[in-house]
């Protein structure tokens, strides 16, 4: 489904759950790290022992206020609050969280198209365990029962709020990549959707343009871009066939099955449980004083609209589409400063972008580590024709796997660049070797190129650049000779 | 007359008595005591004597073992002891052993304390007899057919039995202070935050605090002073020094100003008040300039704190759901599991201040309750703020009556919440309290005189304490 029925308008506004990238859990010295055996990093605390108490974690406070300070948030005074309910993955059977004093307030987002989302509120809270259903049929209703791994209970979580601003699927997930690319630039988050590190919820109604606001449903389990298009899309599909058939949409938590591909009733408000929120008595109220303040605001670097700009500044003329796709994913994948660095040390900007965004964003772990001066040789290599593309990858491959010189790397592979004089030797053999072709590509017939330069690389071992030899073929014709 | 704390300190110190010694002094007074009155519900003969023998082994090696060198201890049921069942006298911890010590034992036992075993308590410290425990109630010392006062009733009788000169219990509104005072002994709730509640089960966490139960004014300074001072894992500690504490004992309160509260003297009965009185006027002979303020807030305290306490428990609570450890009801799903092993694991009086708190808090009613009480908190707060504006020490009487007979009041849960009324006030404001006793009813029963002075006042708080100690009528001794 691509659009709404005419007249018909779909308001979304989105909850975003960033995990941040602490060290520690929110309130004691436990890892917070992905991936480990259950219940390896778990402490009284966290496990909510009896007599156990929280210590809140500084720097999961300074990691939400730069969330705050990049989306134009106010950082305020903020209280803890407990927001009581039993569940089994929640060791305290309450969960701490902030309710009417959040550290952020307010602010706003521009998406790469220049929409504006309002940003309602950004406040910390700690994540809960996970709940794995075993046995039976494997799902809630069906289990034989059910294990509990708290190693997240505990994490450091920034809760995101938008206002109800977005007004398409492809608003919202244009939302979702410039905050995920945001949290990432600030240090906040990881951003792995895959890992749950962003969580995203959506409220979802739907309108006559210019109308009152619907009544919205929330819709959960959003795991990742293409889960929060499509159940959106649904979502609103659902509600309009609705209201059109005379019905009124109700207020209720749904789930996203992404299966079946619809929004699941799960339960409705009126059966919404009561929190009892009230402020947490073992903590002390949250006061950043403004020199914190500050020192958080004077960490934070470019952000990555600026960011875009600078790529796209380098890049000179006007990006294809494919550029821009290119741009936005470098920055979003924090790569940015290796194609600026790559061009200062005199790589050509659209190849440096084009690898980045190809090649090195393919090797995540190693990105880190790739010497933007090595990386800049290889390129101009490429790009003056020494090294041919396929080749030049192979190197890249190299250089991110082991790092070293290009050059030397390239010579280990059996790359020696080949000596113009000896590559118009062999060019001139092969013309001779097959004169018909030659007569075909001299009589225009551009489809028996390829044909040729395969001859010269077949002779050469593969050594010689398809490009260069392209050009000797060109330039050959052009002369007439 | 069994030794003081410092006196049995002195000596293990000098090697003049063994640790091991003392320790198995105060096991074997419990071993031939305690049948009849029922203050431990667990006694830790073997560890305690290893930690005996190194604290000897300590001073043979010339090293000192603290100030508290060989001194046997009673902890409430209700703090943190790593590998010894921790149960809060509640079926629904079974036989849970935490995983660590509370702050407070580690800091005794840096001391050289020897903890000889654990208390009888009101279940989760919600109780003011002692009754409300999964182990069946603890006896007065003084008379066996009347309760000690509660939460921390085991360990105000652990004291006044003579079984061991110091005991730990926790004070939310009145549970070290009440029972001190029915028990005739020294108990103090220290200023909020000068004690780690790091590793006490909460009961109401704005509320709770750890403090000494002594012989002793002296001893109950030397207790404090090992416990007391900040701790990195309690967020609510306060980073401030040590207020001074065993050299205020004998300062005396020559040109103190100390003011007799009305209501916490004349709604009192009748024995209770004129013993207050009577330490009020001890004190004006002992050099103190003494009247009398009205601080009219107080009445309202108890009805706050029946509202801020439970609804607090309702929510520290909710993690004894069968899940993770302690009892298990087993039911066909979580929920189900979760209430069945509630219903079984709590008793009477914690499902009621459960329900009272849960209802407190709930959407429509928490600005009538909750939001509400907070501000009669607030304004009794205010209401001490005032007094201290004028004198040093305010005095008053720390229980409306002498100790009541065991199962007078376990019907009527309204008649033991005003066993409260004297004591909740410095609940609520936070600021240190001290019941010292001071005479007896005529039945002979101790009656206790509270002291409270301003947050972190605790030097004036045991000077005049000590000054009481010293007025009180020699009856009083056992």
């Amino acid at each position: 489904m691509t659009g709404l029925p005419d007249g018909w308008e779909v308001v979304v506004g989105l909850e975003v759950h960033c995990e941040l990238a602490t060290a520690t859990k929110l309130f004691c010295g436990c890892a917070n790290a992905f991936g480990a055996e259950p219940n390896t990093n778990v402490c009284p605390v966290c496990l909510g022992l009896p007599g156990s108490l929280p210590v809140l974690n500084r720097r999961a406070v300074e990691l939400a206020m730069r969330i705050g300070v990049a989306l134009g948030a106010r950082i305020a005074p903020s209280v803890f609050h407990r927001k009581n309910y039993f569940y089994p993955d929640m060791p305290k059977d309450f969960q701490i969280s902030q309710y009417d004093a959040p550290i952020n307030r307010g602010g706003r987002l521009e998406l790469p198209d220049g929409t504006v989302v309002g940003i309602e509120r950004a406040h910390l809270e700690e994540d809960t365990g996970k709940t794995t259903h075993v046995g039976g049929t494997g799902r809630i209703g069906g289990a034989d029962r059910a294990l509990v791994d708290y190693n997240r209970a505990g994490v450091p979580l920034v809760e995101i709020v938008s206002a109800p601003d977005i007004r398409s699927a492809a608003q919202a997930r244009a939302y979702v990549a410039e905050l995920r690319a945001i949290l990432v630039a600030t240090g906040a988050s990881d951003g792995r959707m895959e890992e749950g590190s962003l969580r995203v919820d959506a409220n979802v109604s739907v309108r006559r343009p210019g109308g009152p606001l619907g009544t919205r449903c929330e819709i959960k389990n959003l795991n990742s871009m293409r889960s929060l298009g499509r159940a959106i899309e649904f979502e609103a599909a659902r509600q309009i066939a609705q209201c059109a058939a005379g019905g009124q949409v109700v207020q209720e938590t749904r789930h996203w099955d992404e299966d079946r591909g619809e929004t699941v009733p799960m339960r409705s408000k009126e059966e919404a449980e009561d929190y009892r929120y009230f402020p947490e008595p073992d903590l002390v109220p949250l006061e950043p004083d403004q020199r914190w303040q500050a020192e958080v605001a004077a960490s934070i670097g470019p952000l990555p609209a600026e960011r875009r700009v600078r790529l796209l500044h380098l890049l000179g003329a006007a990006p294809t589409p494919a550029q821009a796709e290119q741009v936005r994913s470098v920055v979003a994948s924090d790569l940015d400063a290796l194609v600026v660095a790559a061009c200062e040390h005199g790589a050509p900007a659209s190849l440096a972008l084009a690898r980045t965004a190809n090649e090195v964003a393919a090797e995540p772990s190693s990105a880190a580590r790739l010497d933007p001066a090595a990386f800049a040789t290889l390129l101009v290599l490429e790009a003056s024709g020494e090294l041919a593309t396929s080749q030049s990858k192979q190197v890249l491959a190299e250089l991110l796997a082991t790092g070293g010189d290009p050059a030397e790397i390239a010579r280990r592979l059996g790359f020696e660049p080949m000596d113009r004089g000896e590559l118009a030797g062999v060019i001139e053999q092969v013309i001779a070797e097959h004169p018909e072709d030659w007569a075909r590509f001299a009589g225009g017939e551009d489809k028996v190129r390829g044909p040729l330069i395969g001859a010269v690389r077949k002779a050469t071992g593969n050594k010689a650049d398809p490009a260069a030899v392209g050009r000797y073929l060109d330039e050959r014709r052009a002369r007439g000779s | 007359m069994s030794p003081t704390a410092l006196e049995l300190a002195a000596a293990v110190r000098t090697a003049e008595r063994s640790a091991r010694d003392a320790v198995a002094a105060s096991i074997e007074a419990i071993a031939a005591g305690d049948g009849a009155i029922h203050a431990f519900v667990e006694v830790l003969a073997d560890r305690a004597l290893a930690r005996a023998e190194q604290i000897d082994a300590a001073v043979a090696a010339g090293s000192d073992p603290g100030p508290l060198a060989g001194v046997p201890v009673a902890l409430k049921d209700n703090l943190c002891t790593r590998g010894v069942p921790t149960t809060c006298a509640s079926r629904i911890l079974g036989t849970w052993c935490p995983p660590y010590d509370a702050t407070v034992v580690e800091r005794l036992e840096r001391a050289g304390a020897v903890v000889v075993g654990k208390t009888n308590m009101d279940e989760f410290a919600m109780g003011s007899s002692t009754e409300n425990s999964c182990f069946g109630p603890t006896r007065n010392p003084r008379d066996h057919a009347r309760v000690p006062g509660g939460s921390s009733g085991g360990s105000a009788a652990a004291v006044a039995a003579g079984f061991v000169p110091l005991a730990l219990g926790s004070d939310t509104g009145g549970s070290i202070r009440q029972p001190a005072a029915f028990c005739g002994v020294v108990g103090v709730k220290p200023t909020y935050g000068l004690v780690s509640r790091y590793g006490l089960v909460a009961f109401a966490s704005s509320l709770d605090q750890i403090g000494p139960f002594a012989a002793t004014v002296a001893d109950a300074a030397a207790a404090l002073a090992a416990i007391a001072g900040h701790d990195e894992r309690d967020s609510t500690s306060l980073s401030d020094p040590v207020p001074e504490l065993a050299a205020a004992v004998g300062r005396g309160v020559l040109g103190r100003r100390i003011g007799v509260v009305k209501e916490l003297v004349d709604g009192v009965d009748r024995p209770v008040a004129a013993r207050a009185r009577e330490a009020a006027e001890a004190m004006a002979a002992a050099g103190a300039t003494v009247e009398e303020v009205s601080i009219p807030q107080l009445r309202y305290g108890l009805a706050a704190y029946y509202l801020l306490a439970p609804a607090e428990a309702s929510s520290n609570l909710a993690r004894f759901d069968g899940v993770r450890y302690g009892l298990r009801v087993d039911a066909p799903d979580a929920s189900a599991m979760n209430v069945a092993t509630r219903t079984e694991g709590f008793g009477a009086e914690v499902k009621r201040r459960i329900m009272l708190g849960t209802y407190a808090l709930s959407a429509g009613y928490y600005d009538a309750y909750y939001a509400r009480a907070q501000r009669v908190r607030t304004l009794v707060a205010q209401g001490f703020g005032r007094a201290f504006a004028t004198f040093d020490a305010l005095l008053g009487a720390t229980t409306p009556t002498t100790a009541f007979a065991l199962a007078e009041r376990t019907e009527n849960p309204l008649a033991m919440y005003l066993s409260d009324t004297c004591t909740v006030p410095a609940s609520l404001a936070g600021i240190p309290a001290i019941s010292v006793p001071f005479g007896a009813d005529p039945a002979g029963l101790p009656v206790g005189v509270q002291v409270m002075a301003p947050a972190l006042g605790e030097s004036t708080l045991f000077a005049v304490a000590g000054a009481l100690e010293r007025a009180a009528p020699p009856e009083r001794r056992p």
